[in-house]
Order: structure tokens, then C-alpha cells, then sequence
């Protein structure tokens, strides 16, 4: 135990000298305290709908950016770090390997979570000078929400880089999953929709296998309770699921998605060739 | 005592025959200059000595160890220093400290090691181990394996980027280690290592072809 935090302190150290780390802390993490700033100012004014907006915006930012930020940072240090040989060397240490593989995943959490939290912490700073009512319950669902996202998309990372073995085949596959899981998040599913004649219920069911499109519905379920903004899926999902089990899916499935492909990264570190 | 057992090692890549039925003993004490052309093997052998490599057939031991299963049991007691220094982005106080909490060995022994091999940690330790010059990644890397007091030293090409003088200092470092141990050199000058070695080992096209003690 004590090896894996070793191995994530000196990832984080190694993260925090690094370029990448702080174009990822400044777009996303200004981006974050921006929106939270501007919203919760706004809302004193304008009331609830001004957060919301300002909500919705940076939603769809961070489903875009924040899965391919996580994706093509991690499987590129991950597969250069093999491909120069940095872990050859460091692997010819006494350190197990789930000290070595879960050390790293823990590092390179607390690295793309961390900008997050700050960002949140200087938006909720921010709102507590400016004295305007703070949804509490709302900032920290919407963490939770960003966690699940953080996760989900660490563990593809983690099972890519440790399933194919070169850079460029590493950085093919990120940009592959991640130019899919946006397709599907509307318009993929909408052509399949007016082809297939297929029933409604399996097609909502494949589009929330989209940790994505979980990520999505708990987000606008967060300050639009009754989802009129994705349509007339939205009584469907209400009706079926409800509202709470709704959040709850939109916070635990994309954790246990991630989980479980980091768990399968795990297993292919330990089976196959290190090197 | 028997260091490392290897037994009709072999190894595929892509159905490439890398190894092709390597067997090979290793007790304390031998010091073996392992030769041979670019691709015969050398390196591949070594890794799968590491627990790098899953091998097709055969089997390797080393100390009544399975270098995959028991591999913190088996690297304990094994120096490495790989063919290129490899470009570790951790600074040379974050990698000393690296060394420290995995193996036990101490910051203040690989300095002093680093000393004796001419460098100076002091005024570099705060830079990354990539950015140091070749010679002095080269230097660092035998202070750290050797500092270890392992059983076991796996050196690819340890003297490549290091100038006469450091050389030297190297023999020197490696006559004065004052426990038994077993060493495998892979060079392609064997008359560099003259004097260090008690054994030549040559392989070709993943066997080994010759095998003599000098
Ligand atoms: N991970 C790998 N994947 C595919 N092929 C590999 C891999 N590692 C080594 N090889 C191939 O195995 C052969 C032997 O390589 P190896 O590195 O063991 O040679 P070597 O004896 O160390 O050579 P050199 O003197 O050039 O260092 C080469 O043909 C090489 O291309
Ligand atoms: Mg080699």
C-alpha cells in the first residue's frame, strides 16, 4: 500500500510540471469558475434561470472537452511512458503490480479532478462574497456528476493503454471512443430511430449505456426537473425511472462503467507482456 | 548457490522466434559477459529474467523464484540498468526517493555511490533524470543499482555512454561491492569487461551458441 501512494504522489508531481496539466486547468477549470461565477452572480439577478443557462453551456462544454482531455493525456503517458522505456525501468523495482497500476490510476485521478474542485471552491467562494443564495445541493450534485465522469472515462483511458500496446493505435482508439459516444449522444440515435422500427424503451436503454448520455440527463435533471429540454424521451425516463433513481444512475452508473474497465485494464496488465 | 535458472526458454513476438529454447545457470559468483549480434536475443532474455515477458515454453527461477508471480520477491533482489537510459521525467531527488521506499536503500548510500562514480547529486537534484547529460544518467543508474547490494546485476551495456575516466571508477565501484554476486553484462566489446568477468556467453538468432568460463 504504501508503494501506490508513493507511485500516484509522484504522478501528481510529474503532472504538475507538465504542460498539458495546466491547459487542462486553465480551459477546464477557468471555464468551470467562470460559469459559476457569472451564474451565481446572475442568478441574484435574473433568479434561478440565469445559473441555468450558464449550466446548460458549460454541460455541453465538458461533455465535449473533459472525455478526450482525459482520454488522450492518459493513454499518451501511459503508452509513452512504455514506449520510452520509463517503465522498464521503473517496473524493475521491487513494487508489486497493483501498487504500480492502481497508484497510477489514483494519480492521474486526483490530477483531473483536482482543477474541478478548485474551480468549484472559487465559484462557491465567489458566490459567498457576492451574497447570493448558494444551491448547495445542486454544486454538490454536480460534483458528483463531474466525479462519475472523471472516472468513467480514466477507466477507458486505463484499459486502452494497457490493451493496445502502441501510441498511435492508443490515440486512434481515444479519439474513435470518444467521436462514438458523441455521435451517439443524439444524432446516431435519432437516425436509428427513423430507420429501425424499433421500441422506444430498448432505444432510450442503449443511449443511457452512454456514460455520456448519463452524464447529460443527470446534469439537466439537475436544474430541469421535468427534462423538457431533451424532448419527449424525458416522460418516458420520468415515468419509468423517476426522477431520484434517475440521478442516482447518472451518478453511480458511469463509476461502476469505470470501475469495471479499470478492473479490466488490471487484468490485462497482469496477463500480458509488460513491455 | 544457484542464482537464476533458465530453462528452454521460449519467446514469441508476432511469430518471431526470439528465444528459441534458451537454457542457461547462473550461480553466485559468476560474472558473465553476455555477447552477440543486434537482435539475437540478448535483451529479450533478460526482460523475461525480469518477469517482463510471459514465455511461450520453458520456465525461469530465479532463487527458487517465479519472476511474474513472486515479482517483488525476485526484483528485491536484482539491479537492472537497461540498454538506453530511459527518459524518467521524475527529478533526481523524486527518483532517489523512489529507490528508497521501494527497495530500503537509503538516499545517502546511492549519493555517496554517485560520488565515488564523480557526480555530483547535490547541484543536479533538483532537475528532471532526463535532462542530465547521457554520461551522467549512465552514472546515476550505476550508482542506484549498485548501492542496492543485490544478488543479482543485469547491466545492458552499462559502459556505453560513460568516458574513460568513468569507466574506471565503475570497475573500480564493482571490485569493491563487498558481498557475492552474480552479474550479466551484455557489451559488444567483451575486452572492456576483461578482469570483471569469469564467464563469456554468446548468443545468436535466440540461442545460445557458446558458453565458456575465462
Ligand atoms: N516487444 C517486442 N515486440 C516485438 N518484437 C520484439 C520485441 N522486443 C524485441 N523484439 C525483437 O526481438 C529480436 C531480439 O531483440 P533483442 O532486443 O532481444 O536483441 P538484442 O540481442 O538485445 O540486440 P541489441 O544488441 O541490438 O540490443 C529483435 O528482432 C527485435 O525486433
Ligand atoms: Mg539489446
Amino acid at each position: 500500500m504504501k508503494n501506490l501512494f508513493l507511485v500516484a504522489y509522484l504522478d501528481i508531481r510529474e503532472s504538475l510540471r507538465s504542460k498539458w496539466f495546466y491547459v487542462y486547468a486553465f480551459v477546464f477549470g477557468g471555464l468551470m469558475g467562470l460559469f459559476f461565477i457569472s451564474g451565481i452572480t446572475d442568478s441574484v439577478v435574473m433568479g434561478f434561470t440565469g445559473l441555468s443557462r450558464l449550466l446548460l453551456v458549460f454541460m455541453q462544454v465538458t461533455i465535449i472537452i473533459l472525455p478526450i482531455f482525459i482520454l488522450v493525456t492518459t493513454v499518451k503517458s501511459i503508452s509513452g511512458d512504455r514506449e520510452s522505456n520509463i517503465l522498464e525501468y521503473m517496473l524493475s523495482f521491487p513494487i508489486s503490480l497493483k501498487e504500480y497500476y492502481w497508484g497510477k490510476f489514483l494519480g492521474r485521478f486526483v490530477t483531473v479532478f483536482f482543477p474541478v474542485v478548485v474551480a468549484l471552491f472559487i465559484g462557491v467562494l465567489w458566490g459567498l462574497v457576492k451574497g447570493g443564495e448558494l444551491p448547495w445541493a445542486m454544486v454538490g450534485l454536480y460534483s458528483a456528476l463531474i466525479f462519475s465522469l472523471c472516472l468513467v472515462f480514466l477507466g477507458i483511458a486505463f484499459f486502452i493503454s494497457t490493451l493496445v500496446k502502441s501510441h498511435d493505435v492508443g490515440l486512434g482508439l481515444s479519439f474513435t471512443v470518444w467521436i462514438v459516444l458523441l455521435a451517439f449522444l443524439d444524432v446516431a440515435l435519432i437516425g436509428l430511430m427513423m430507420q429501425n422500427r424499433l421500441p422506444d424503451g430498448l432505444i432510450i436503454s442503449i443511449a443511457m449505456l452512454n456514460p455520456l448520455e448519463a452524464f447529460r440527463i443527470g446534469a439537466i435533471a439537475l436544474f430541469d426537473p421535468e427534462l423538457t429540454v431533451i424532448g419527449p424521451v424525458a416522460y418516458y425516463l420520468l415515468d419509468t425511472l423517476g426522477h431520484d433513481f434517475l440521478m442516482l444512475y447518472a451518478v453511480l452508473y458511469p463509476v461502476l462503467l469505470g470501475g469495471l474497465f479499470a478492473l479490466f485494464g488490471y487484468y490485462l496488465f497482469k496477463r500480458k507482456d509488460l513491455l | 548457490m544457484r542464482v537464476v535458472k533458465v530453462k528452454n526458454a521460449v519467446k514469441r513476438f508476432m511469430g518471431a522466434t526470439v528465444l528459441d529454447g534458451v537454457s542457461l545457470e547462473v550461480d553466485a559468483g559468476d560474472r558473465i559477459a553476455m555477447m552477440g549480434p543486434n537482435g539475437a536475443g540478448k535483451t529479450t532474455l533478460v526482460r523475461s529474467i525480469l518477469g517482463f515477458y510471459h514465455l511461450d515454453a520453458g520456465s525461469i527461477c530465479v532463487e527458487e523464484h517465479d519472476p511474474i508471480r513472486e515479482r517483488v520477491k525476485v526484483l528485491a533482489s536484482v539491479s537492472f540498468i537497461p540498454q538506453l537510459p530511459p527518459p524518467v521525467k521524475l527529478t533526481v531527488t523524486e527518483l532517489l526517493r523512489f529507490v528508497e521506499r521501494s527497495t530500503g536503500t537509503p538516499v545517502a548510500t546511492v549519493r555517496s555511490r554517485a560520488e565515488e562514480m564523480a557526480l555530483d547529486l547535490e547541484r543536479h537534484k533538483h532537475k528532471p533524470f532526463f535532462k542530465l547529460s547521457g554520461g551522467m544518467k549512465q552514472k546515476l543508474l550505476i550508482a542506484i543499482a549498485l548501492a542496492r547490494k543485490s544478488r543479482l546485476l543485469i547491466f545492458d551495456e552499462p559502459t556505453a555512454s560513460l568516458d574513460p575516466k568513468a569507466r574506471e571508477h565503475f570497475y573500480r565501484l564493482l571490485e569493491a561491492q563487498g558481498h557475492e554476486y552474480a552479474a550479466i553484462y551484455i557489451t559488444h566489446r567483451a575486452e572492456e569487461l576483461e578482469g570483471l568477468v569469469n564467464r563469456h556467453i554468446t548468443m545468436d538468432l535466440g540461442r545460445i551458441v557458446e558458453d565458456v568460463r575465462v
